[in-house]
């Protein structure tokens, strides 16, 4: 699976682990939009940790906040080995 | 007859700047605090509430807001109940505080609380009349925190220990407007409150049922200067495209470790902004402010220091004695807050590297999501009680999100089970249990099967402290 499609599939597991409602994921989707909150978008890094084995927010601040989708889908490909 | 030195958050308050230019805004209303000069919110019912022990419990802040700048001196003790408490810990609560009145929204009345008679309704429309607040005590302040069992905490302050890491320092020169993502009951909340009214400040109060954008649009609209939160709640409003509706001259982390990931992205993004991470808990009050810009704090801290603070490292954990400690635990079988010494302890455990002190967990493995702390036993037991599982230990997990997430470490009974390729399906089944009975942040975001884990000479889990 490409980065980006298993992304997308850690957003729908895990917004259908916590009932939440997801919106139509676009690259101009603001994360804060999507239906999903802090400790979603955290469970999905974790995951995205094990299954990629990156964890792109871990290099000391260097990384900018995503703000959309696409931003949070560029950190992983920008990350992948 | 009161002391004479008795003073109340209302006469502080009232001497702390001119109220008729200073507000509180919540989300739906708002409150000049001048206006309470001559009127109360309390529907001219104040006096019914003189010498009580009350239950703030309104889902509103703005309410609740009102309810201590007008009880505070007035009631003999004050319990504020945050937004969250699940309605079975409310006996407790009010038989331990001994609650006998219950202040609740006007706007969304509620029953009393078992055993509670007086009931009063509190709104963001002041009317005229019913407002001689002058003190007769210096009232209990209780706030709830998490304890192991579920069951809350009950920690007994009064206004003179929440305030007194508040330094007056003069008039500042523009008037501040101060906001907090916290909900005002919890204690780094109320700290900004405080702050706001002894500082003669207006303040912007968020609301549980705003999105962080929102919020955002609507502090930087009443031109929000002084603004905390934890550094979970500032990735999240990091990643708002609204981050830059405000422009803050002071902002302020606490309640969970600040790394230096959170700080320079704070600096980045609010280049003028003082930025200070604060050391603060319920039990033990403010300690200190860190405004260096980098993580940690400088080991110079412990030891004395001025304001009567002093600061030790035992056993590898921050201790803390001062006048801003927390009295003691409300309950008959609560155990003592201070040791001999009149510390308090933090179970927050620190390493010292070069001239610098690290944050590096909790003691006993407690968890701190988001700033809501976690007793990995209460998560342990759920677990437990699956048929197939033999024991479990659960720990933490670093996450640049919300600081730590819940994982958790499972030996099965039959390990054949996770080998046959079900384990899966399993998972899936432990944590659908935990998600049933078990607030969210407190289900494991993982679990791995394990094929045992360690246990010490008195039969205990070892638990790494950290």
């Amino acid at each position: 699976m490409s980065v980006k499609g298993s992304v997308i599939a850690q957003f729908e597991q895990v917004a259908r682990e916590q009932k939440k409602q997801l919106a139509p994921l676009s690259d101009d989707l603001v994360l804060l939009d999507s239906g999903l909150d802090s400790l979603c978008l955290a469970i999905i890094v974790a995951r995205l940790e094990d299954a990629l084995g990156v964890d792109p927010f871990d290099s000391d601040g260097d990384a900018e906040f995503p703000v959309t989708v696409g931003d949070f889908i560029r950190l992983y490909e920008d990350a992948a080995p | 007859m009161p002391p004479p030195e008795l003073i109340s958050l209302w006469s502080s308050s009232s001497g702390a700047g001119r109220l008729s230019d200073r507000a509180l805004w919540g989300a739906e209303a708002s409150v000049s605090l001048g206006d309470l000069v001559d009127g109360s919110g309390l529907g001219g019912r104040l006096e019914e509430l003189r010498d009580r022990s009350v239950l703030v419990a309104t889902r509103d802040q703005l309410t609740a807001a009102l309810a201590l700048i007008e009880l505070d001196g007035v009631a003999s003790r004050l319990v504020l109940c945050p937004p969250d408490l699940p309605a079975e810990h409310v006996p407790y609560v009010v038989a331990t505080a001994a609650v006998d009145a219950q202040v609740i929204d006007e706007a969304a009345p509620v029953g009393a609380a078992p055993g509670v008679e007086t009931l009063v309704a509190c709104s963001p429309k002041i009317t005229p009349g019913g407002c001689d607040r002058t003190p007769r005590h210096a009232t209990e302040w209780i706030l709830l925190t998490s304890g192991t069992t579920g069951r809350p905490k009950m920690v007994v302050h009064t206004l003179a220990s929440l305030v007194g890491a508040i330094t007056g320092g003069g008039t500042p020169a523009a008037p501040a407007v101060w906001t907090t993502f916290y909900d005002i009951r919890r204690y780094g909340g109320l700290q900004i409150f405080l702050r706001a009214l002894l500082g003669g400040g207006s303040m912007v109060l968020s609301s549980a049922g705003e999105s962080t954008g929102d919020f955002l649009i609507r502090a930087g609209a009443q031109g929000v200067t002084h603004i905390s939160g934890t550094p979970s709640h500032w990735r999240r409003a990091l990643m708002s495209p609204s981050a830059h509706q405000i422009t803050p001259r002071y902002v302020r982390l606490s309640g969970e470790i600040a790394d230096q990931a959170i700080l320079d992205h704070l600096r980045a993004c609010y280049p003028d902004a003082r930025i200070a991470h604060a050391f603060a808990s319920t039990e033990a009050g403010v300690a200190f402010d860190v405004g260096d810009g980098r993580a940690g704090f400088p080991a110079s801290l412990i030891g004395p220091q001025s304001g009567g603070i002093e600061l030790r490292v035992e056993n590898g954990s921050l201790r803390i004695r001062s006048t801003r400690t927390a009295t003691r635990y409300l309950g008959d079988q609560a155990e003592a807050l201070r040791d001999a010494d009149g510390f308090v302890d933090t179970a927050d455990m620190l390493e010292r590297r070069g001239d610098r002190y690290y944050f590096v967990g909790r003691r006993g493995g407690i968890i701190n999501v988001g700033g809501l702390k976690v007793h990995p036993e209460e998560v342990e037991a759920v677990i437990n009680a699956h048929p197939r599982v033999r024991m479990s230990l659960v720990r933490t997990r670093k996450s640049p999100i919300t600081g730590a997430l819940v994982v958790a470490d499972v030996v099965l009974n039959a390990e054949a089970d996770a080998a046959n390729g079900r384990a899966v399906e399993l998972e899936q089944d432990i944590m659908r249990r935990c998600r049933e009975v078990l607030p969210r942040h407190k289900v494991p975001a993982a679990i791995n099967f394990v094929p045992g884990l360690t246990v010490n000479a008195t039969g205990k889990l070892v638990r790494r402290d950290a």
